[in-house]
């Protein structure tokens, strides 16, 4: 293998690539170079080798032309234009070094340095600082003005930050910090205050950084030239020294970063310039959050015990193995082959799902097997398998910037994808129109320099009567695109959906009193999406986790369809996958009915291939859903579940189910880093690796496979994917993989769209978008070009059916739940660093008219129940929502969201509604009954977690 | 009726009610066949079959002619 270290800093031409057709060729220095249209003198200069000195620009910001540093001649010009703001052009002939040049820089340094502090030995940016590196790239050799004038040298630093440190006494306001907030983050939180001498930089109304607009995202830091905006890791710790390309382990976006250490300390993740997914942003969590990786509550020794009421016992990883595969084998000669399952992780790498599928179907010879996919974006499988033939978002991040008209539905870009969500800023105040279908008041509908054209704040369970109105508003406007329909899609089956969308029961007005929303909002909307010239779709959870998800996907696919917005850039129907691996667990045949490349097991010929690989007969049936084995678990016919990285006691709905489901077994086998909830009533723990750990990919939203590459050794001794390995081996099943590289070798020849992936290739490329095989040897980034992966595509007809779960005269209010930007799913990780400065607790938002009514002041605790069980939250008084709906985040275990919404599900696939739930909200003063359980149970399995010898060594 | 089959019950019919786009029984029934056959575990094909034969059965119409077709091939 390859090393993956890189030189610290990266490289930085100092104004953006430019991409044109036409090229220039012009003189530097007396070289003939020739470059793309529009680009700079700076950036032409830099790709050939020449570096002009600069501080205010920088290839991640538009050229400012402010520093006066880039200062060059250009013969037939007047003066000394700045080379940044200056584009090249034919024939030009470019200076960029010469006394006369050389003077005007030292004197622009000079004044610089009169006002920044000579502490440059024990300056944190000591070693990267762009400000010393060019007072040594000008010779400059005195500042002749002294240091007894007015000066900024004593200001303080606001260090109020949970990850970094602003110290103004430093700053040469240069104003990379304040565009990079505006044109990277789209945030514009930061902002130059003052004219002339007195110009400082400013958060929000001169607030400190902790108080004001800032979201910590990390870009003013990474474009600070000084040590005016630094991390505080690097404050405390001093600079890296080498630099790892790796991918994040947070949200679907998949941002690369430069893992930069000292030895094997992480530093701090700095995003990658050349990361494909972010182009060198990042947010609050892929940027800071990385400290639960070395947290003392990481457990690094297996450990195993008979009951979930017994103390555990650290043991040996044999030990461990050994006594987990004969609980398994026992309780399967006991209650049968198909009594046992397991969970894949959407955290783990596609390398490691992959082999616990593998295990399941072929060691524990059944497929029992999912993945957390369920609870969130299984209705995206059927779906779009169902319409467009391939269970995957059509486009590549980038496709955005190609977009005239974006709707967004049930999804909160900004704070659960936020590094795409800055991209689609970008392009919306560029001028796209933008859509927003969401029962709350999302940031994207109303936030600086962005605003919806219509936000159709739906009541919640009423996706489907919106997409159909908005489908029948479409053709009735006579905005169908007749023609992609024709040559594209399957007449019959167009004939049909399109008699059943023009019914009237589909129509805005009949359909009004159900959504909430005005017809002629609705008419606007769909004229609006149907007549831009490019329409996007990015859709979340908010689609998804209803009883008609898998419905308001085909309904979705059914609308690109519809208006020809499929099979180009800037198009497209985008799922906006919750976790880093999400997308990529599915691929790996996580779900119980189908094997890796989403072929169902009843396809004799994929299944045939499998077998002939793996050596066994495979099961032809599905096996259990993760609903289903709980109530088979309550039943008393499932016994065990071996649960990779995930916590489904409190991520998954009816926790009062699920805990007793999981008491139920007879053996529940936990791989994670922490004692999570679930692993609390577990009888085996297996102590997992972070993604610092192990090599491996994670599969983004867009089909992007990544690198993940190891940095520091695993701190429990195994990566995950050989404690997959020696389970197997001791089942039964051998399995002598060496490298995760093997694995995927094994993938690429059974799955046809991986067929050309391999970890030479990803290393060549940086990343590859599936499909990549013959017909696109460097992947896809945009699919359904000719025509759809099933050939045609299908127009499924999507009747509205209402959820079962509506408000009663017992619980009149629609709970909705959700995610916010500083954590990060079950929070297992987010909790377990700064971030918690940010969301301590989860909160009941509810409107005032509600809280009114019940006597609920802001701040007041309230109880929140519903059918399924009752908890207790603080309440926020909130207009983002509409009266009759309350919405809260499910981050903290004892909060009990999850105790409170029901096992109603989605009609194809069981995703939970988890956001739909009917509850009565009301006053109370002290935690519900489930909570003193909870924290009694707890501080049980802590006593129990103490209490664990150091060792322990069993035959 | 147990819990179990109970839900097994809710749960075709919501299919059905998902593919109720037409009024012909025999076409969202094989529907309904269809999506149980490919997406359920055998033991529930078989509670279910068992419940529709056990000659206590409340399921609609288009709910009983689709377990008339489901079959368990293991």
């Amino acid at each position: 293998m390859a090393s993956w270290k890189r030189a610290v800093p990266e490289h930085d031409y100092g104004t953006p690539e430019v991409v044109s057709s036409t090229f220039v060729t012009l003189t530097i220095d007396g070289a003939d170079v020739t470059v793309p249209e529009g680009t700079s003198v700076m950036r032409a200069a830099a790709i050939n080798g020449v570096a002009i000195p600069k501080l205010c620009a920088s290839e991640d910001l538009e050229a400012f032309g402010s520093c006066r540093l880039c200062l060059v001649q250009i013969e037939g010009r007047k003066g000394f234009p700045a080379s940044c703001t200056t584009e090249v052009a034919e024939g030009m002939v470019v200076t960029t070094h010469n006394p006369d040049i050389a003077a005007l820089r030292r004197n622009v340094m000079e004044l610089y340095i009169s006002d920044h502090p000579l502490d440059c030995l024990t300056c944190s940016a000591n070693g990267d600082c762009e400000l010393q590196d060019m007072a040594g790239a000008v010779g400059l050799r005195e500042v002749r003005y002294g240091y007894d004038g007015a000066n900024h040298l004593d200001d303080q630093a606001d260090r109020s930050g949970a990850y970094f440190d602003y110290d103004p006494s430093k700053c040469i306001v240069c104003s990379r910090c304040v565009r990079a907030c505006e044109e990277v983050q789209g945030t514009f939180a930061l902002t130059v205050d003052g004219r002339g001498f007195v110009s400082r930089i400013a958060a929000s109304q001169d607030e400190e950084f902790a108080d004001s607009e800032c979201v910590s995202c990390g870009a003013c830091v990474k474009a600070c030239p000084t040590a005016t905006l630094m991390e505080k890791s690097v404050i405390e710790m001093g600079q890296p020294e080498n630099a790892t390309i790796t991918t994040c382990a947070y949200c679907g976006v998949g941002c690369s970063f430069r893992a930069e250490m000292q030895g094997d300390q992480l530093v701090r993740m700095v995003p990658n310039r050349d990361g494909h997914a972010n182009h060198g942003h990042s947010c609050v969590k892929g940027r800071f959050a990385f400290g639960y990786s070395n947290h003392p509550d990481r457990i690094t020794t297996p450990m195993i015990r008979e009951t979930i009421h017994e103390p555990w016992k650290k043991v040996d990883w044999d030990t461990a193995i050994k006594f987990t595969a004969n609980r398994l084998k026992g309780i399967q000669k006991k209650f049968g082959r198909r009594s046992i399952g397991g969970i894949t992780s959407s955290r783990c790498t596609n390398e490691e799902t992959y082999l616990v599928q593998k295990l399941i179907r072929a060691g524990f010879n059944n497929n029992n097997v999912d993945t957390c996919a369920r609870v969130c974006h299984s209705p995206t499988g059927y779906g779009l398998k169902t319409t467009i033939g391939e269970s995957a978002g059509t486009q590549a991040f980038d496709s955005v910037m190609k977009s005239d008209a974006i709707m967004v539905i049930g999804s909160n870009p900004t704070d659960a994808h936020p590094v795409f969500a800055s991209q689609m800023k970008r392009r919306l105040r560029q001028g796209a129109r933008l859509i927003v279908l969401d029962p709350r008041q999302i940031d994207l509908v109303d936030s600086p320099h962005t605003r919806a054209d219509h936000h159709l704040q739906l009541r919640p369970g009423t996706n489907v009567a919106v997409i159909n109105a908005l489908a029948h508003a479409v053709v009735d406007a006579g905005l169908e695109d007749s023609e992609f329909i024709a040559q594209r899609c399957e007449d019959d089956a167009f004939t049909i959906w399109r008699e059943f969308i023009m019914r009237e029961e589909n129509s805005p007005e009949y359909l009004e009193p159900f959504t909430g929303v005005p017809a002629d909002e609705i008419r606007a909307a769909a004229v609006t999406f149907a007549s831009e010239a490019n329409g996007a779709i990015y859709y979340g959870l908010g689609v998804t986790e209803h009883s008609q998800g898998s419905t308001m996907v085909m309904g979705i696919a059914n609308l690109a369809m519809l208006t020809g917005n499929i099979g180009r850039e800037g198009v497209g129907v985008n799922p906006m996958r919750g976790q880093n691996n999400v997308q990529g667990a599915c691929d790996m045949g996580s779900f119980p009915h189908e094997l890796p490349g989403y072929r169902h097991l009843s396809d004799t010929a994929s299944r045939s291939l499998f077998e002939q690989e793996w050596g066994v007969n495979l099961d032809p049936e599905p096996g259990y859903r993760i609903p289903n084995m709980f109530d088979a678990a309550v039943e008393g016919s499932f016994k065990a579940l071996y649960i990779q990285g995930e916590d489904v006691a409190q991520s998954d709905p009816d926790t009062q189910h699920v805990t007793k489901a999981l008491s139920s077994m007879e053996c529940v086998i936990v791989q994670d880093l922490f004692l999570n909830e679930t692993a609390k009533f577990a009888h085996v723990f297996l102590p997992g690796s972070s993604f610092l750990e192990k090599d491996g990919t994670f599969t983004n939203a867009e089909r992007r496979i990544s690198p993940v590459r190891k940095v520091m050794e695993s701190r429990s001794g195994k990566a995950d994917w050989e404690i997959t390995v020696a389970l197997s081996n001791a089942m039964g099943y051998p399995m002598d993989y060496t490298h995760p590289s093997q694995i995927m070798d094994e993938i690429a020849r059974l799955t046809p769209t991986f067929t050309g992936v391999s970890y030479e290739l990803l290393e060549k490329l940086g990343s590859i978008q599936w499909p990549c095989n013959d017909a696109a040897p460097e992947g896809t980034p945009t699919m359904h070009v000719d025509e759809f992966v099933r050939g045609k595509g299908y127009f499924a007809p999507t009747p509205f059916v209402e959820t079962s779960e509506r408000s009663t005269r017992k619980y009149p209010l629609l709970l909705t739940t959700g995610r916010i930007l500083s954590q990060y799913n079950v929070g297992a990780q987010t909790r377990r660093t700064a971030n918690m400065r940010y969301h301590d607790e989860d909160v009941l938002e509810m409107h005032p008219a509600d809280a009114e009514t019940r006597g609920i002041k802001d701040g007041d605790w309230v109880g929140i129940k519903s059918r399924a069980g009752e908890t207790v939250m603080r309440a926020v008084l909130s207009t983002r929502v509409q009266p009759g709906v309350v919405y809260t985040t499910f981050h903290h275990p004892q909060s009990g969201a999850n105790v409170v919404t029901t096992d109603n599900s989605d009609w194809a696939t069981n995703c939970p509604e988890y956001k739909v739930t009917a509850v009565e909200a009301y006053p109370v003063s002290q935690p519900s009954e489930w909570q003193r359980n909870f924290e009694r149970f707890t501080d049980e399995q802590i006593e129990l977690l103490k209490a664990a010898p150091a060792s322990h060594k069993s035959s | 009726m147990t819990v179990r089959v109970d839900k097994l019950v809710r749960m075709a019919q919501q299919i059905a009610d998902n593919n109720s786009f037409t009024p012909d029984v025999d076409v969202v029934a094989a529907k309904v066949a269809d999506h149980i056959q490919r997406f359920w575990d055998p033991r529930m094909k078989q509670q279910i079959i068992d419940y529709a034969r056990s000659g206590e059965a409340q399921l609609t119409q288009v709910v009983a002619r689709a377990i008339e077709q489901i079959r368990v091939t293991t």
